[in-house]
């Protein structure tokens, strides 16, 4: 019971970004419930697991060449879980891990709560998990008294990665892997590999319904690939069409927290808010000097936010003469 | 294609844009906001009418709530869904995502007979997506989270292509199977005038514990695990430092107190 579990998601020999963040908040909780952090790995690939065992106390290994689904893992998990009763299980609040970790909590009967901000235990080691509800208008705690484990998915990008362990013991789980599959992976189209991916971006430069075209966007991204910053969007903005979805940034997008972000023509709903604020300089840019992202930004510019694109421009690439009348349209 | 009988559950929320919370007591404010049908389960109501079309067959809509939550089953019906079920009885109040998915499961067991759950990818208030595929934990069927394409059914068996986080994937599943339907996957119809006529004089079903053989410590509060301790309003970080001056001349400025956060020639020229 006094070990702290992660769900170490992997895919094509790789682990999921997310999983070094879970390691971190991991080993805090270990460390204040004086007990272990432990990985599960479900992946033949050795080095992932040496790669785990440099921060987990212990790498659960099931070891299978099967492409993942949510059935065969689900009943994995729920077998390690039962054999070796972690009291804290935390799963990355990814698609995958949110596809799967009900199916385990279902299993095993316990609570799950669903993409926590912030978890912190009280005296008796119970785990208070905190989210944002009411589209990001207040926050929650929510909390798993008489069931365990205790079980919560953890929004991408909220938790800080932690320092390495000393060294951790690997198991190789064989049984663990139930044999009767019934869903086969028939096809798959892998996402184009990014440029620059959102997540674990060190600048963002996002833009809203004030950027007022796609092609005002388009210079938004041109600023983005001077200042080597990855491109998000507020939902205005994806719902134009001018960005694709996968560059939505809050509650029901992906949450960032840059060195640096730079929201343009965004007002600061809170829906947004939830997925930026925890960014260490913000800079808002928007013509209204009453727009409540102003409230917690960094530094403020009031102004039309094409033309700040523009002088930002000049300023990142003073080589190449900007003619004014050919970038963007002014609507 | 054959004919399937499909199950579309679907739950009634608070309009999402109408909810308000009061920014002293942090406190929400439900009192007048009308309650709608959840805007993600419409795209799981139109994925089963489409199947019912292509291959014939059944669709019943399914929604554990309160009385009034009635409201839902009849505007799915509109649409073209042949009946409703009502999971509804005092018992059944204060549950969680387990408690929602065991009762909603204990309902479609006692529906004698399916092929196919559908549900929205995420409620509105509850927002958590759990509910989906707990219900194919607790039915012991498999399921796929966010549908993408329309199904394809062949013989026992279906094809369903789903969002991952690597990409897209096409999944070959046995029947019965559960699938949570993806906002934007189709195009959810507008309710005709005789679906209207229908929904008005359609009987509903209305189900409590004993009907759906629920174990009592399963459901509502007493079957939840998890338990609401507080609420708080998000802290406000200080205000900004607003820039100064024509716009060239807050960029300049804010270049420079970026400088070294900025890549190579940014701060060099104010
Ligand atoms: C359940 C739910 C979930 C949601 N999830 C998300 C989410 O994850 N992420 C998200 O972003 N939103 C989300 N939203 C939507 C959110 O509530 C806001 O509607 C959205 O963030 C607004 O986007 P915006 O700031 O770009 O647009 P607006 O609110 O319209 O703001 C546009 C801003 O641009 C400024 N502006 C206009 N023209 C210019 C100009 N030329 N130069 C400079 N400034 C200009 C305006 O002053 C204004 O402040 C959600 C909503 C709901 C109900
Ligand atoms: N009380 C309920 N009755 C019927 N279906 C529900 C209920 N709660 C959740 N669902 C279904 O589960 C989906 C995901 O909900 P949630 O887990 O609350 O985000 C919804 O889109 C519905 O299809």
């Amino acid at each position: 019971m006094k070990e702290v579990w992660v769900y170490a998601e992997s895919e094509g020999g790789r682990l999921h970004p997310v999983v070094s963040e879970l390691l971190g908040e991991g080993r805090r909780l270990a460390e204040r419930i004086g007990g272990s952090l432990g990985a599960v790995l479900a992946s033949s690939h050795a080095s992932l697991a040496e790669e785990l065992a440099l921060w987990a106390d212990r790498v659960y290994v099931i070891q299978d060449q099967s492409p993942y689904t949510d059935e065969w893992q689900g009943q994995a998990l729920a077998r390690l879980i039962e054999a070796y009763q972690p009291g804290i299980v935390l799963f990355g609040g990814t698609r995958r891990g949110k596809s799967l970790a009900p199916r385990v909590a279902a299993r095993l009967r316990t609570g799950l709560i669903a993409d926590c901000t912030s978890l912190r235990l009280d005296d008796g080691g119970l785990l208070l998990a905190e989210l944002p509800t009411f589209g990001g208008r207040l926050l929650t705690t929510i909390a798993c008294p008489g069931h365990r484990p205790q079980m919560a998915t953890l929004a991408p990008g909220a938790f800080a990665p932690g320092p390495k362990g000393s060294g951790g013991e690997i198991i190789n789980c064989p049984w663990a892997a139930p044999e009767v599959r019934a869903v086969e992976v028939v096809a798959q189209e892998p996402l184009p590999e990014e440029d620059r991916p959102l997540m674990g971006a060190e600048i963002v430069i996002a833009g809203g319904r004030g950027i007022g075209s796609r092609a005002n966007f388009a210079l938004l991204e041109e600023v983005a690939s001077l200042l080597g910053a990855a491109v998000g969007a507020s939902r205005a903005a994806v719902d134009a069409g001018w960005v694709e979805p996968e560059g939505l940034i809050g509650q029901t997008g992906v949450i960032v927290r840059p060195r640096l972000y730079i929201a343009c023509g965004i007002s600061g709903a809170t829906q947004h808010v939830v997925g930026m604020q925890r960014s260490e300089v913000i800079v808002a840019v928007n013509k209204d000097p009453k727009a409540p992202i102003f409230d917690l930004a960094t530094y403020g510019v009031v102004g039309d936010c094409r033309q700040f694109l523009l002088e930002l421009k000049r300023h990142l690439a003073p080589s190449r003469p900007v003619d004014e009348e050919n970038e963007g349209e002014n609507d | 294609m054959r004919a399937l009988r499909i199950i579309v559950c679907i739950k009634q929320v608070p309009h999402p844009d109408e909810a308000k919370v009061d920014p002293e007591t942090g406190l929400v404010i439900r009192d007048g906001v009308p309650m709608v049908l959840n805007p993600n389960d419409y795209f799981a109501i139109e994925e089963s009418l489409r199947l019912k079309e292509t291959g014939g067959g059944e669709g019943v809509a399914m929604t554990m709530g309160p009385p009034a939550a009635e409201a839902v089953l009849r505007e799915a019906i509109s649409l073209g869904v042949d009946d409703g079920v009502l999971l509804c009885h005092r018992s059944f109040a204060g549950a969680d995502t387990l408690a929602t998915a065991y009762a909603l499961a204990r309902g479609i067991e006692c529906l004698g007979g399916y092929d196919l759950v559908l549900t929205g990818s995420r409620s509105t208030d509850g927002e958590t997506g759990q509910v989906g595929p707990q219900i194919a934990e607790f039915l012991g069927i498999p399921h796929a989270a966010e549908l993408i394409r329309p199904v394809e059914v062949e013989g026992d068996h279906l094809l369903a292509w789903h969002q991952t986080d690597y990409g897209q994937e096409l999944l070959q599943m046995p029947l019965p199977a559960l699938l949570t339907v993806a906002k934007g996957m189709n195009e959810p119809r507008l309710p005709s005038l005789r679906g209207k006529m229908r929904a008005k004089k359609q009987a509903i079903t209305v189900w409590g514990p004993e009907e759906i053989k629920a174990d009592p410590d399963r459901i509502g509060l007493a079957g939840s695990p998890t338990r609401m301790l507080e609420t708080t309003l998000p802290a406000r970080k200080t205000r900004s430092k607003m820039l100064e001056g024509s716009l060239a001349e807050q960029v300049a400025a804010l270049l420079h107190e970026l400088a070294d956060m900025l890549p190579g020639k940014a701060g060099g020229r104010p």
